[in-house]
């Protein structure tokens, strides 16, 4: 759980956060309110979660529920993870 | 087309003819066939000439013959010999053939009204010694550039900034206003620009300089105001097609030979078709494509050579070729970019003047006046959708609006609703239509400094661009609250300017733009919205009113804009390193540091990203392009620098018969 978030915290922070502080993204916060996601950065975000864990997104799958904060994309991941196991 | 400047003296001291010779030499690009400076009490004018109409006789400054009358004029007034009669019924006397001239007498005339009667493209100066003052005028569009700026001591003015920086009392200062304007909107609102204390005259107005006191005034603007509901598609038609092949016609008045721009497109191919079909002058035609198929239109433009049956040259344009040319582009566009688009429109003309043409004809201006960008289709697509918010089926039309956009087209129902969401306080807003680009653009401002930042907290560009607008705006169509905006801001802004004039000139080749004849932007302005775009069928007047000139196949493809690749052009995936060393040094945490405009860290962090290939988004691709033209240009104008990239890896670009 602590390394899933680390990860995909450090993955926003360097691929999305360019000029803001990294420090000020809570988990909870929306990609999309804050405007830190873009129609480009769902599907960067997406080729990382299917690279980093070796999982398969569906096309059902592309909501913003199981993608548009941090928590959403731990959560995600998790449930996915179990499915392979 | 031609390069002018000039300054007045205000405090009495005599004007130094150094100094003009200075001005005048930073704008030999414009001008190079011929140059002259007049010195007139505290007046002095300066002209580098670009020989297109009276080739023996049009030298300027001109003076009128009796010598109360000066000017320094770029541009054309295309109306010229029915202007010349005109003149000559009143008694009005004529030492040349030059349109010129015809400006000073129309001057003589009717005063400062004379612009009312020219249709053109002009920016000039006259120097009136009978009221000792200065008139200074720019066309309608916005079409030629005007920038000027007071010192302690002087008014000073000019074709471009350049030459304004050539005179030791003008500073030259980044205007952070401006820095944020351009990140948001794509170009400062005018009268603003780059750079602190210099400022435009906006499209459509006149000045008055006397005695150090300045008065501006607009003596033209857009009106959508006359909708003329009534008349039948046909009748609406016949008019425009008269219109347009008219505006053509006047546009083709030159002593030298006029080429044309073929794009592929819509606009460009009318232009073409209509020389072919209703001139006699003959058609050389001119497009460039690019090796990265992503961008290429080689396939219609070759539809409309064979067609039209031109002669046609293209240029090839590799990632390494707009790379290499950039810091000269951002030399001639004066103001950051935040794509590359100029580049190509940059190694374009250099193929045009390389072929002996000066004079080039183009489609510009047809998208704004006649409703052709696909930000209006989003426009009526987003209204339409509010009606209906919860509906998953009408957002997905927007994925039909952008099939160039593969990103956008690997987007799921759910996330296109989240992207294009519309909030209620955005449907009542005067920027509806250009909100989505305006905050897609203003996210570019994370990579601004921290002082930078702190500084820029309290504006809102937003509600200064609410301070210009037109008290009749609200009253319009909301399809017209778009044009307006468009041709108001990004045409003569950006598109007319850094991708307009300056690449043009900046080779000696005058573009000439039909669609932007006043008579024809006046006209659309009363044609109603459901014949400007039918359903969801951009320019469907324009089509109908010329379909018998235009291959059904140009006339029904999707409208694809003009691009060219950006981050591409200045970094190599494949090695994962810049393709040339002034990438580096430019983007390098010293030399951002030293700038103090953005954040070395966070401009690391996305070069790299872009070498290892994942930056692949449009706001990635304008971050790079607009902090890298920023730097070049405090590097080149600010600081006064040369930037070349060093010697290149591959061929250059190639000329293909």
């Amino acid at each position: 759980m602590k390394s899933i978030q680390s990860e995909i915290r450090n993955f926003v922070a360097d691929n999305f956060l360019f000029g803001e502080d990294p420090e000020s993204l809570q988990n909870d916060d929306s990609f999309l309110e804050t405007g830190i996601i873009d129609s480009t950065g769902v599907l960067e975000l997406v080729a990382f979660i299917e690279d980093q864990y070796d999982v398969q997104v569906d096309d059902d799958e592309l909501v913003p529920e199981n993608l548009d904060s941090i928590n959403c994309l731990i959560d995600f991941i998790e449930s996915k993870l179990k499915e392979l196991a | 087309m031609c390069g002018i400047a000039g300054f007045i003296r205000t405090d009495r001291r005599p004007v130094e003819q150094s100094d003009l010779n200075n001005m005048i030499q930073t704008l030999n690009h414009r001008g190079p066939d011929a140059s002259g400076t007049q010195i007139s009490g505290p007046v002095g004018l300066a002209h580098s000439r670009l020989s297109i109409v009276d080739l023996a006789g049009g030298l300027q400054p001109m003076q009128t013959a009796d010598g109360m009358l000066s000017v320094t004029f770029n541009g054309e007034i295309f109306n010229h010999i029915e202007l010349r009669a005109q003149l000559q019924q009143k008694g009005y006397q004529f030492q040349t053939h030059s349109d010129t001239e015809v400006i000073l007498l129309m001057y003589a005339e009717y005063g400062p009204e004379c612009v009312q009667h020219f249709n053109g493209q002009w920016a000039f100066a006259i120097h009136d010694r009978r009221k000792q003052e200065v008139f200074l005028s720019r066309d309608r569009m916005g079409i030629r550039p005007l920038v000027y700026t007071q010192t302690a001591g002087r008014f000073c003015f000019a074709s471009e900034v350049k030459a304004l920086f050539a005179l030791p009392d003008v500073e030259r200062k980044v205007d952070h206003t401006a820095l944020n304007q351009l990140f948001t909107f794509w170009s400062p609102l005018p009268p603003r620009t780059f750079f602190a204390g210099i400022s435009e005259l906006p499209p459509g107005h006149s000045m008055i300089v006397k005695e150090g006191n300045i008065r501006i005034w607009q003596y033209w603007s857009l009106d959508y105001s006359p909708n003329e509901e009534n008349r039948s598609l046909d009748d609406w038609a016949d008019e425009l097609r008269s219109l347009l092949i008219n505006a053509t016609q006047l546009r083709l008045r030159a002593d030298v030979s006029v080429g044309a721009y073929l794009s592929g497109g819509l606009d460009s191919s009318i232009t073409a078709a209509i020389i072919r079909n209703y001139t006699n002058a003959p058609l050389n035609t001119f497009s460039v494509n690019f090796n990265d198929k992503d961008f290429d239109e080689s396939r219609f433009q070759q539809e409309m050579i064979t067609e039209l049956g031109t002669d046609h040259q293209t240029v090839c344009c590799s990632y390494d070729d707009i790379g290499r040319i950039f810091p000269t582009v951002i030399q001639h566009t004066e103001k950051p970019v935040l794509r590359t688009a100029p580049a190509p429109m940059f190694l374009l003309s250099k193929l045009v003047r390389e072929s002996q043409f000066k004079v080039v004809m183009t489609g510009e201006g047809a998208d704004e006046v006649f409703g052709g960008y696909d930000l209006f289709k989003e426009t009526k697509i987003r209204r339409f959708w509010s009606r209906q918010p919860e509906s998953s089926i009408r957002p997905l039309l927007l994925k039909r609006l952008y099939p160039y956009m593969k990103n956008l087209q690997a987007q799921s129902p759910a996330y296109l609703k989240a992207f294009f969401n519309i909030r209620e306080e955005e449907l009542q807003s005067p920027f509806f239509s250009h909100l989505p680009r305006w905050d897609l653009t203003s996210k570019l401002k994370a990579f601004f400094s921290d002082d930078l930042k702190q500084q820029l907290k309290a504006q809102d560009p937003q509600a200064e661009f609410k301070q210009q607008l037109p008290p009749e705006f609200s009253d319009w169509p909301s399809f017209c609250q778009a044009q307006y905006l468009e041709a108001v801001n990004l045409m003569p802004g950006y598109i007319l300017s850094s991708q307009g004039d300056r690449m043009a000139m900046g080779n000696s080749v005058e573009g000439r733009f039909p669609f932007l004849d006043y008579r024809v932007v006046e006209f659309a302005s009363r044609v109603p919205v459901r014949f400007k775009m039918n359903g969801l069928n951009e320019k469907f007047l324009l089509k109908y009113a010329l379909r018998d000139l235009i291959p059904d196949s140009i006339r029904r493809r999707p409208k694809q804009p003009y691009r060219a690749p950006d981050a591409h052009s200045f970094i190599d995936t494949a090695s994962q390193q810049a393709r040339f060393e002034y990438v580096n040094e430019l983007l390098s945490p010293d030399r951002l540091q030293a700038n103090g405009l953005f954040q070395p860290a966070a401009v690391q962090r996305l070069v790299r990203k872009m070498e290892q290939g994942r930056a692949i988004g449009t706001r990635d691709n304008m971050a790079l392009v607009g902090i890298l033209s920023t730097q070049l240009l405090v590097e080149q104008m600010i600081h006064g620098q040369t930037v070349t990239p060093e010697k290149q890896t591959t061929a250059p670009a190639r000329i293909l018969s």
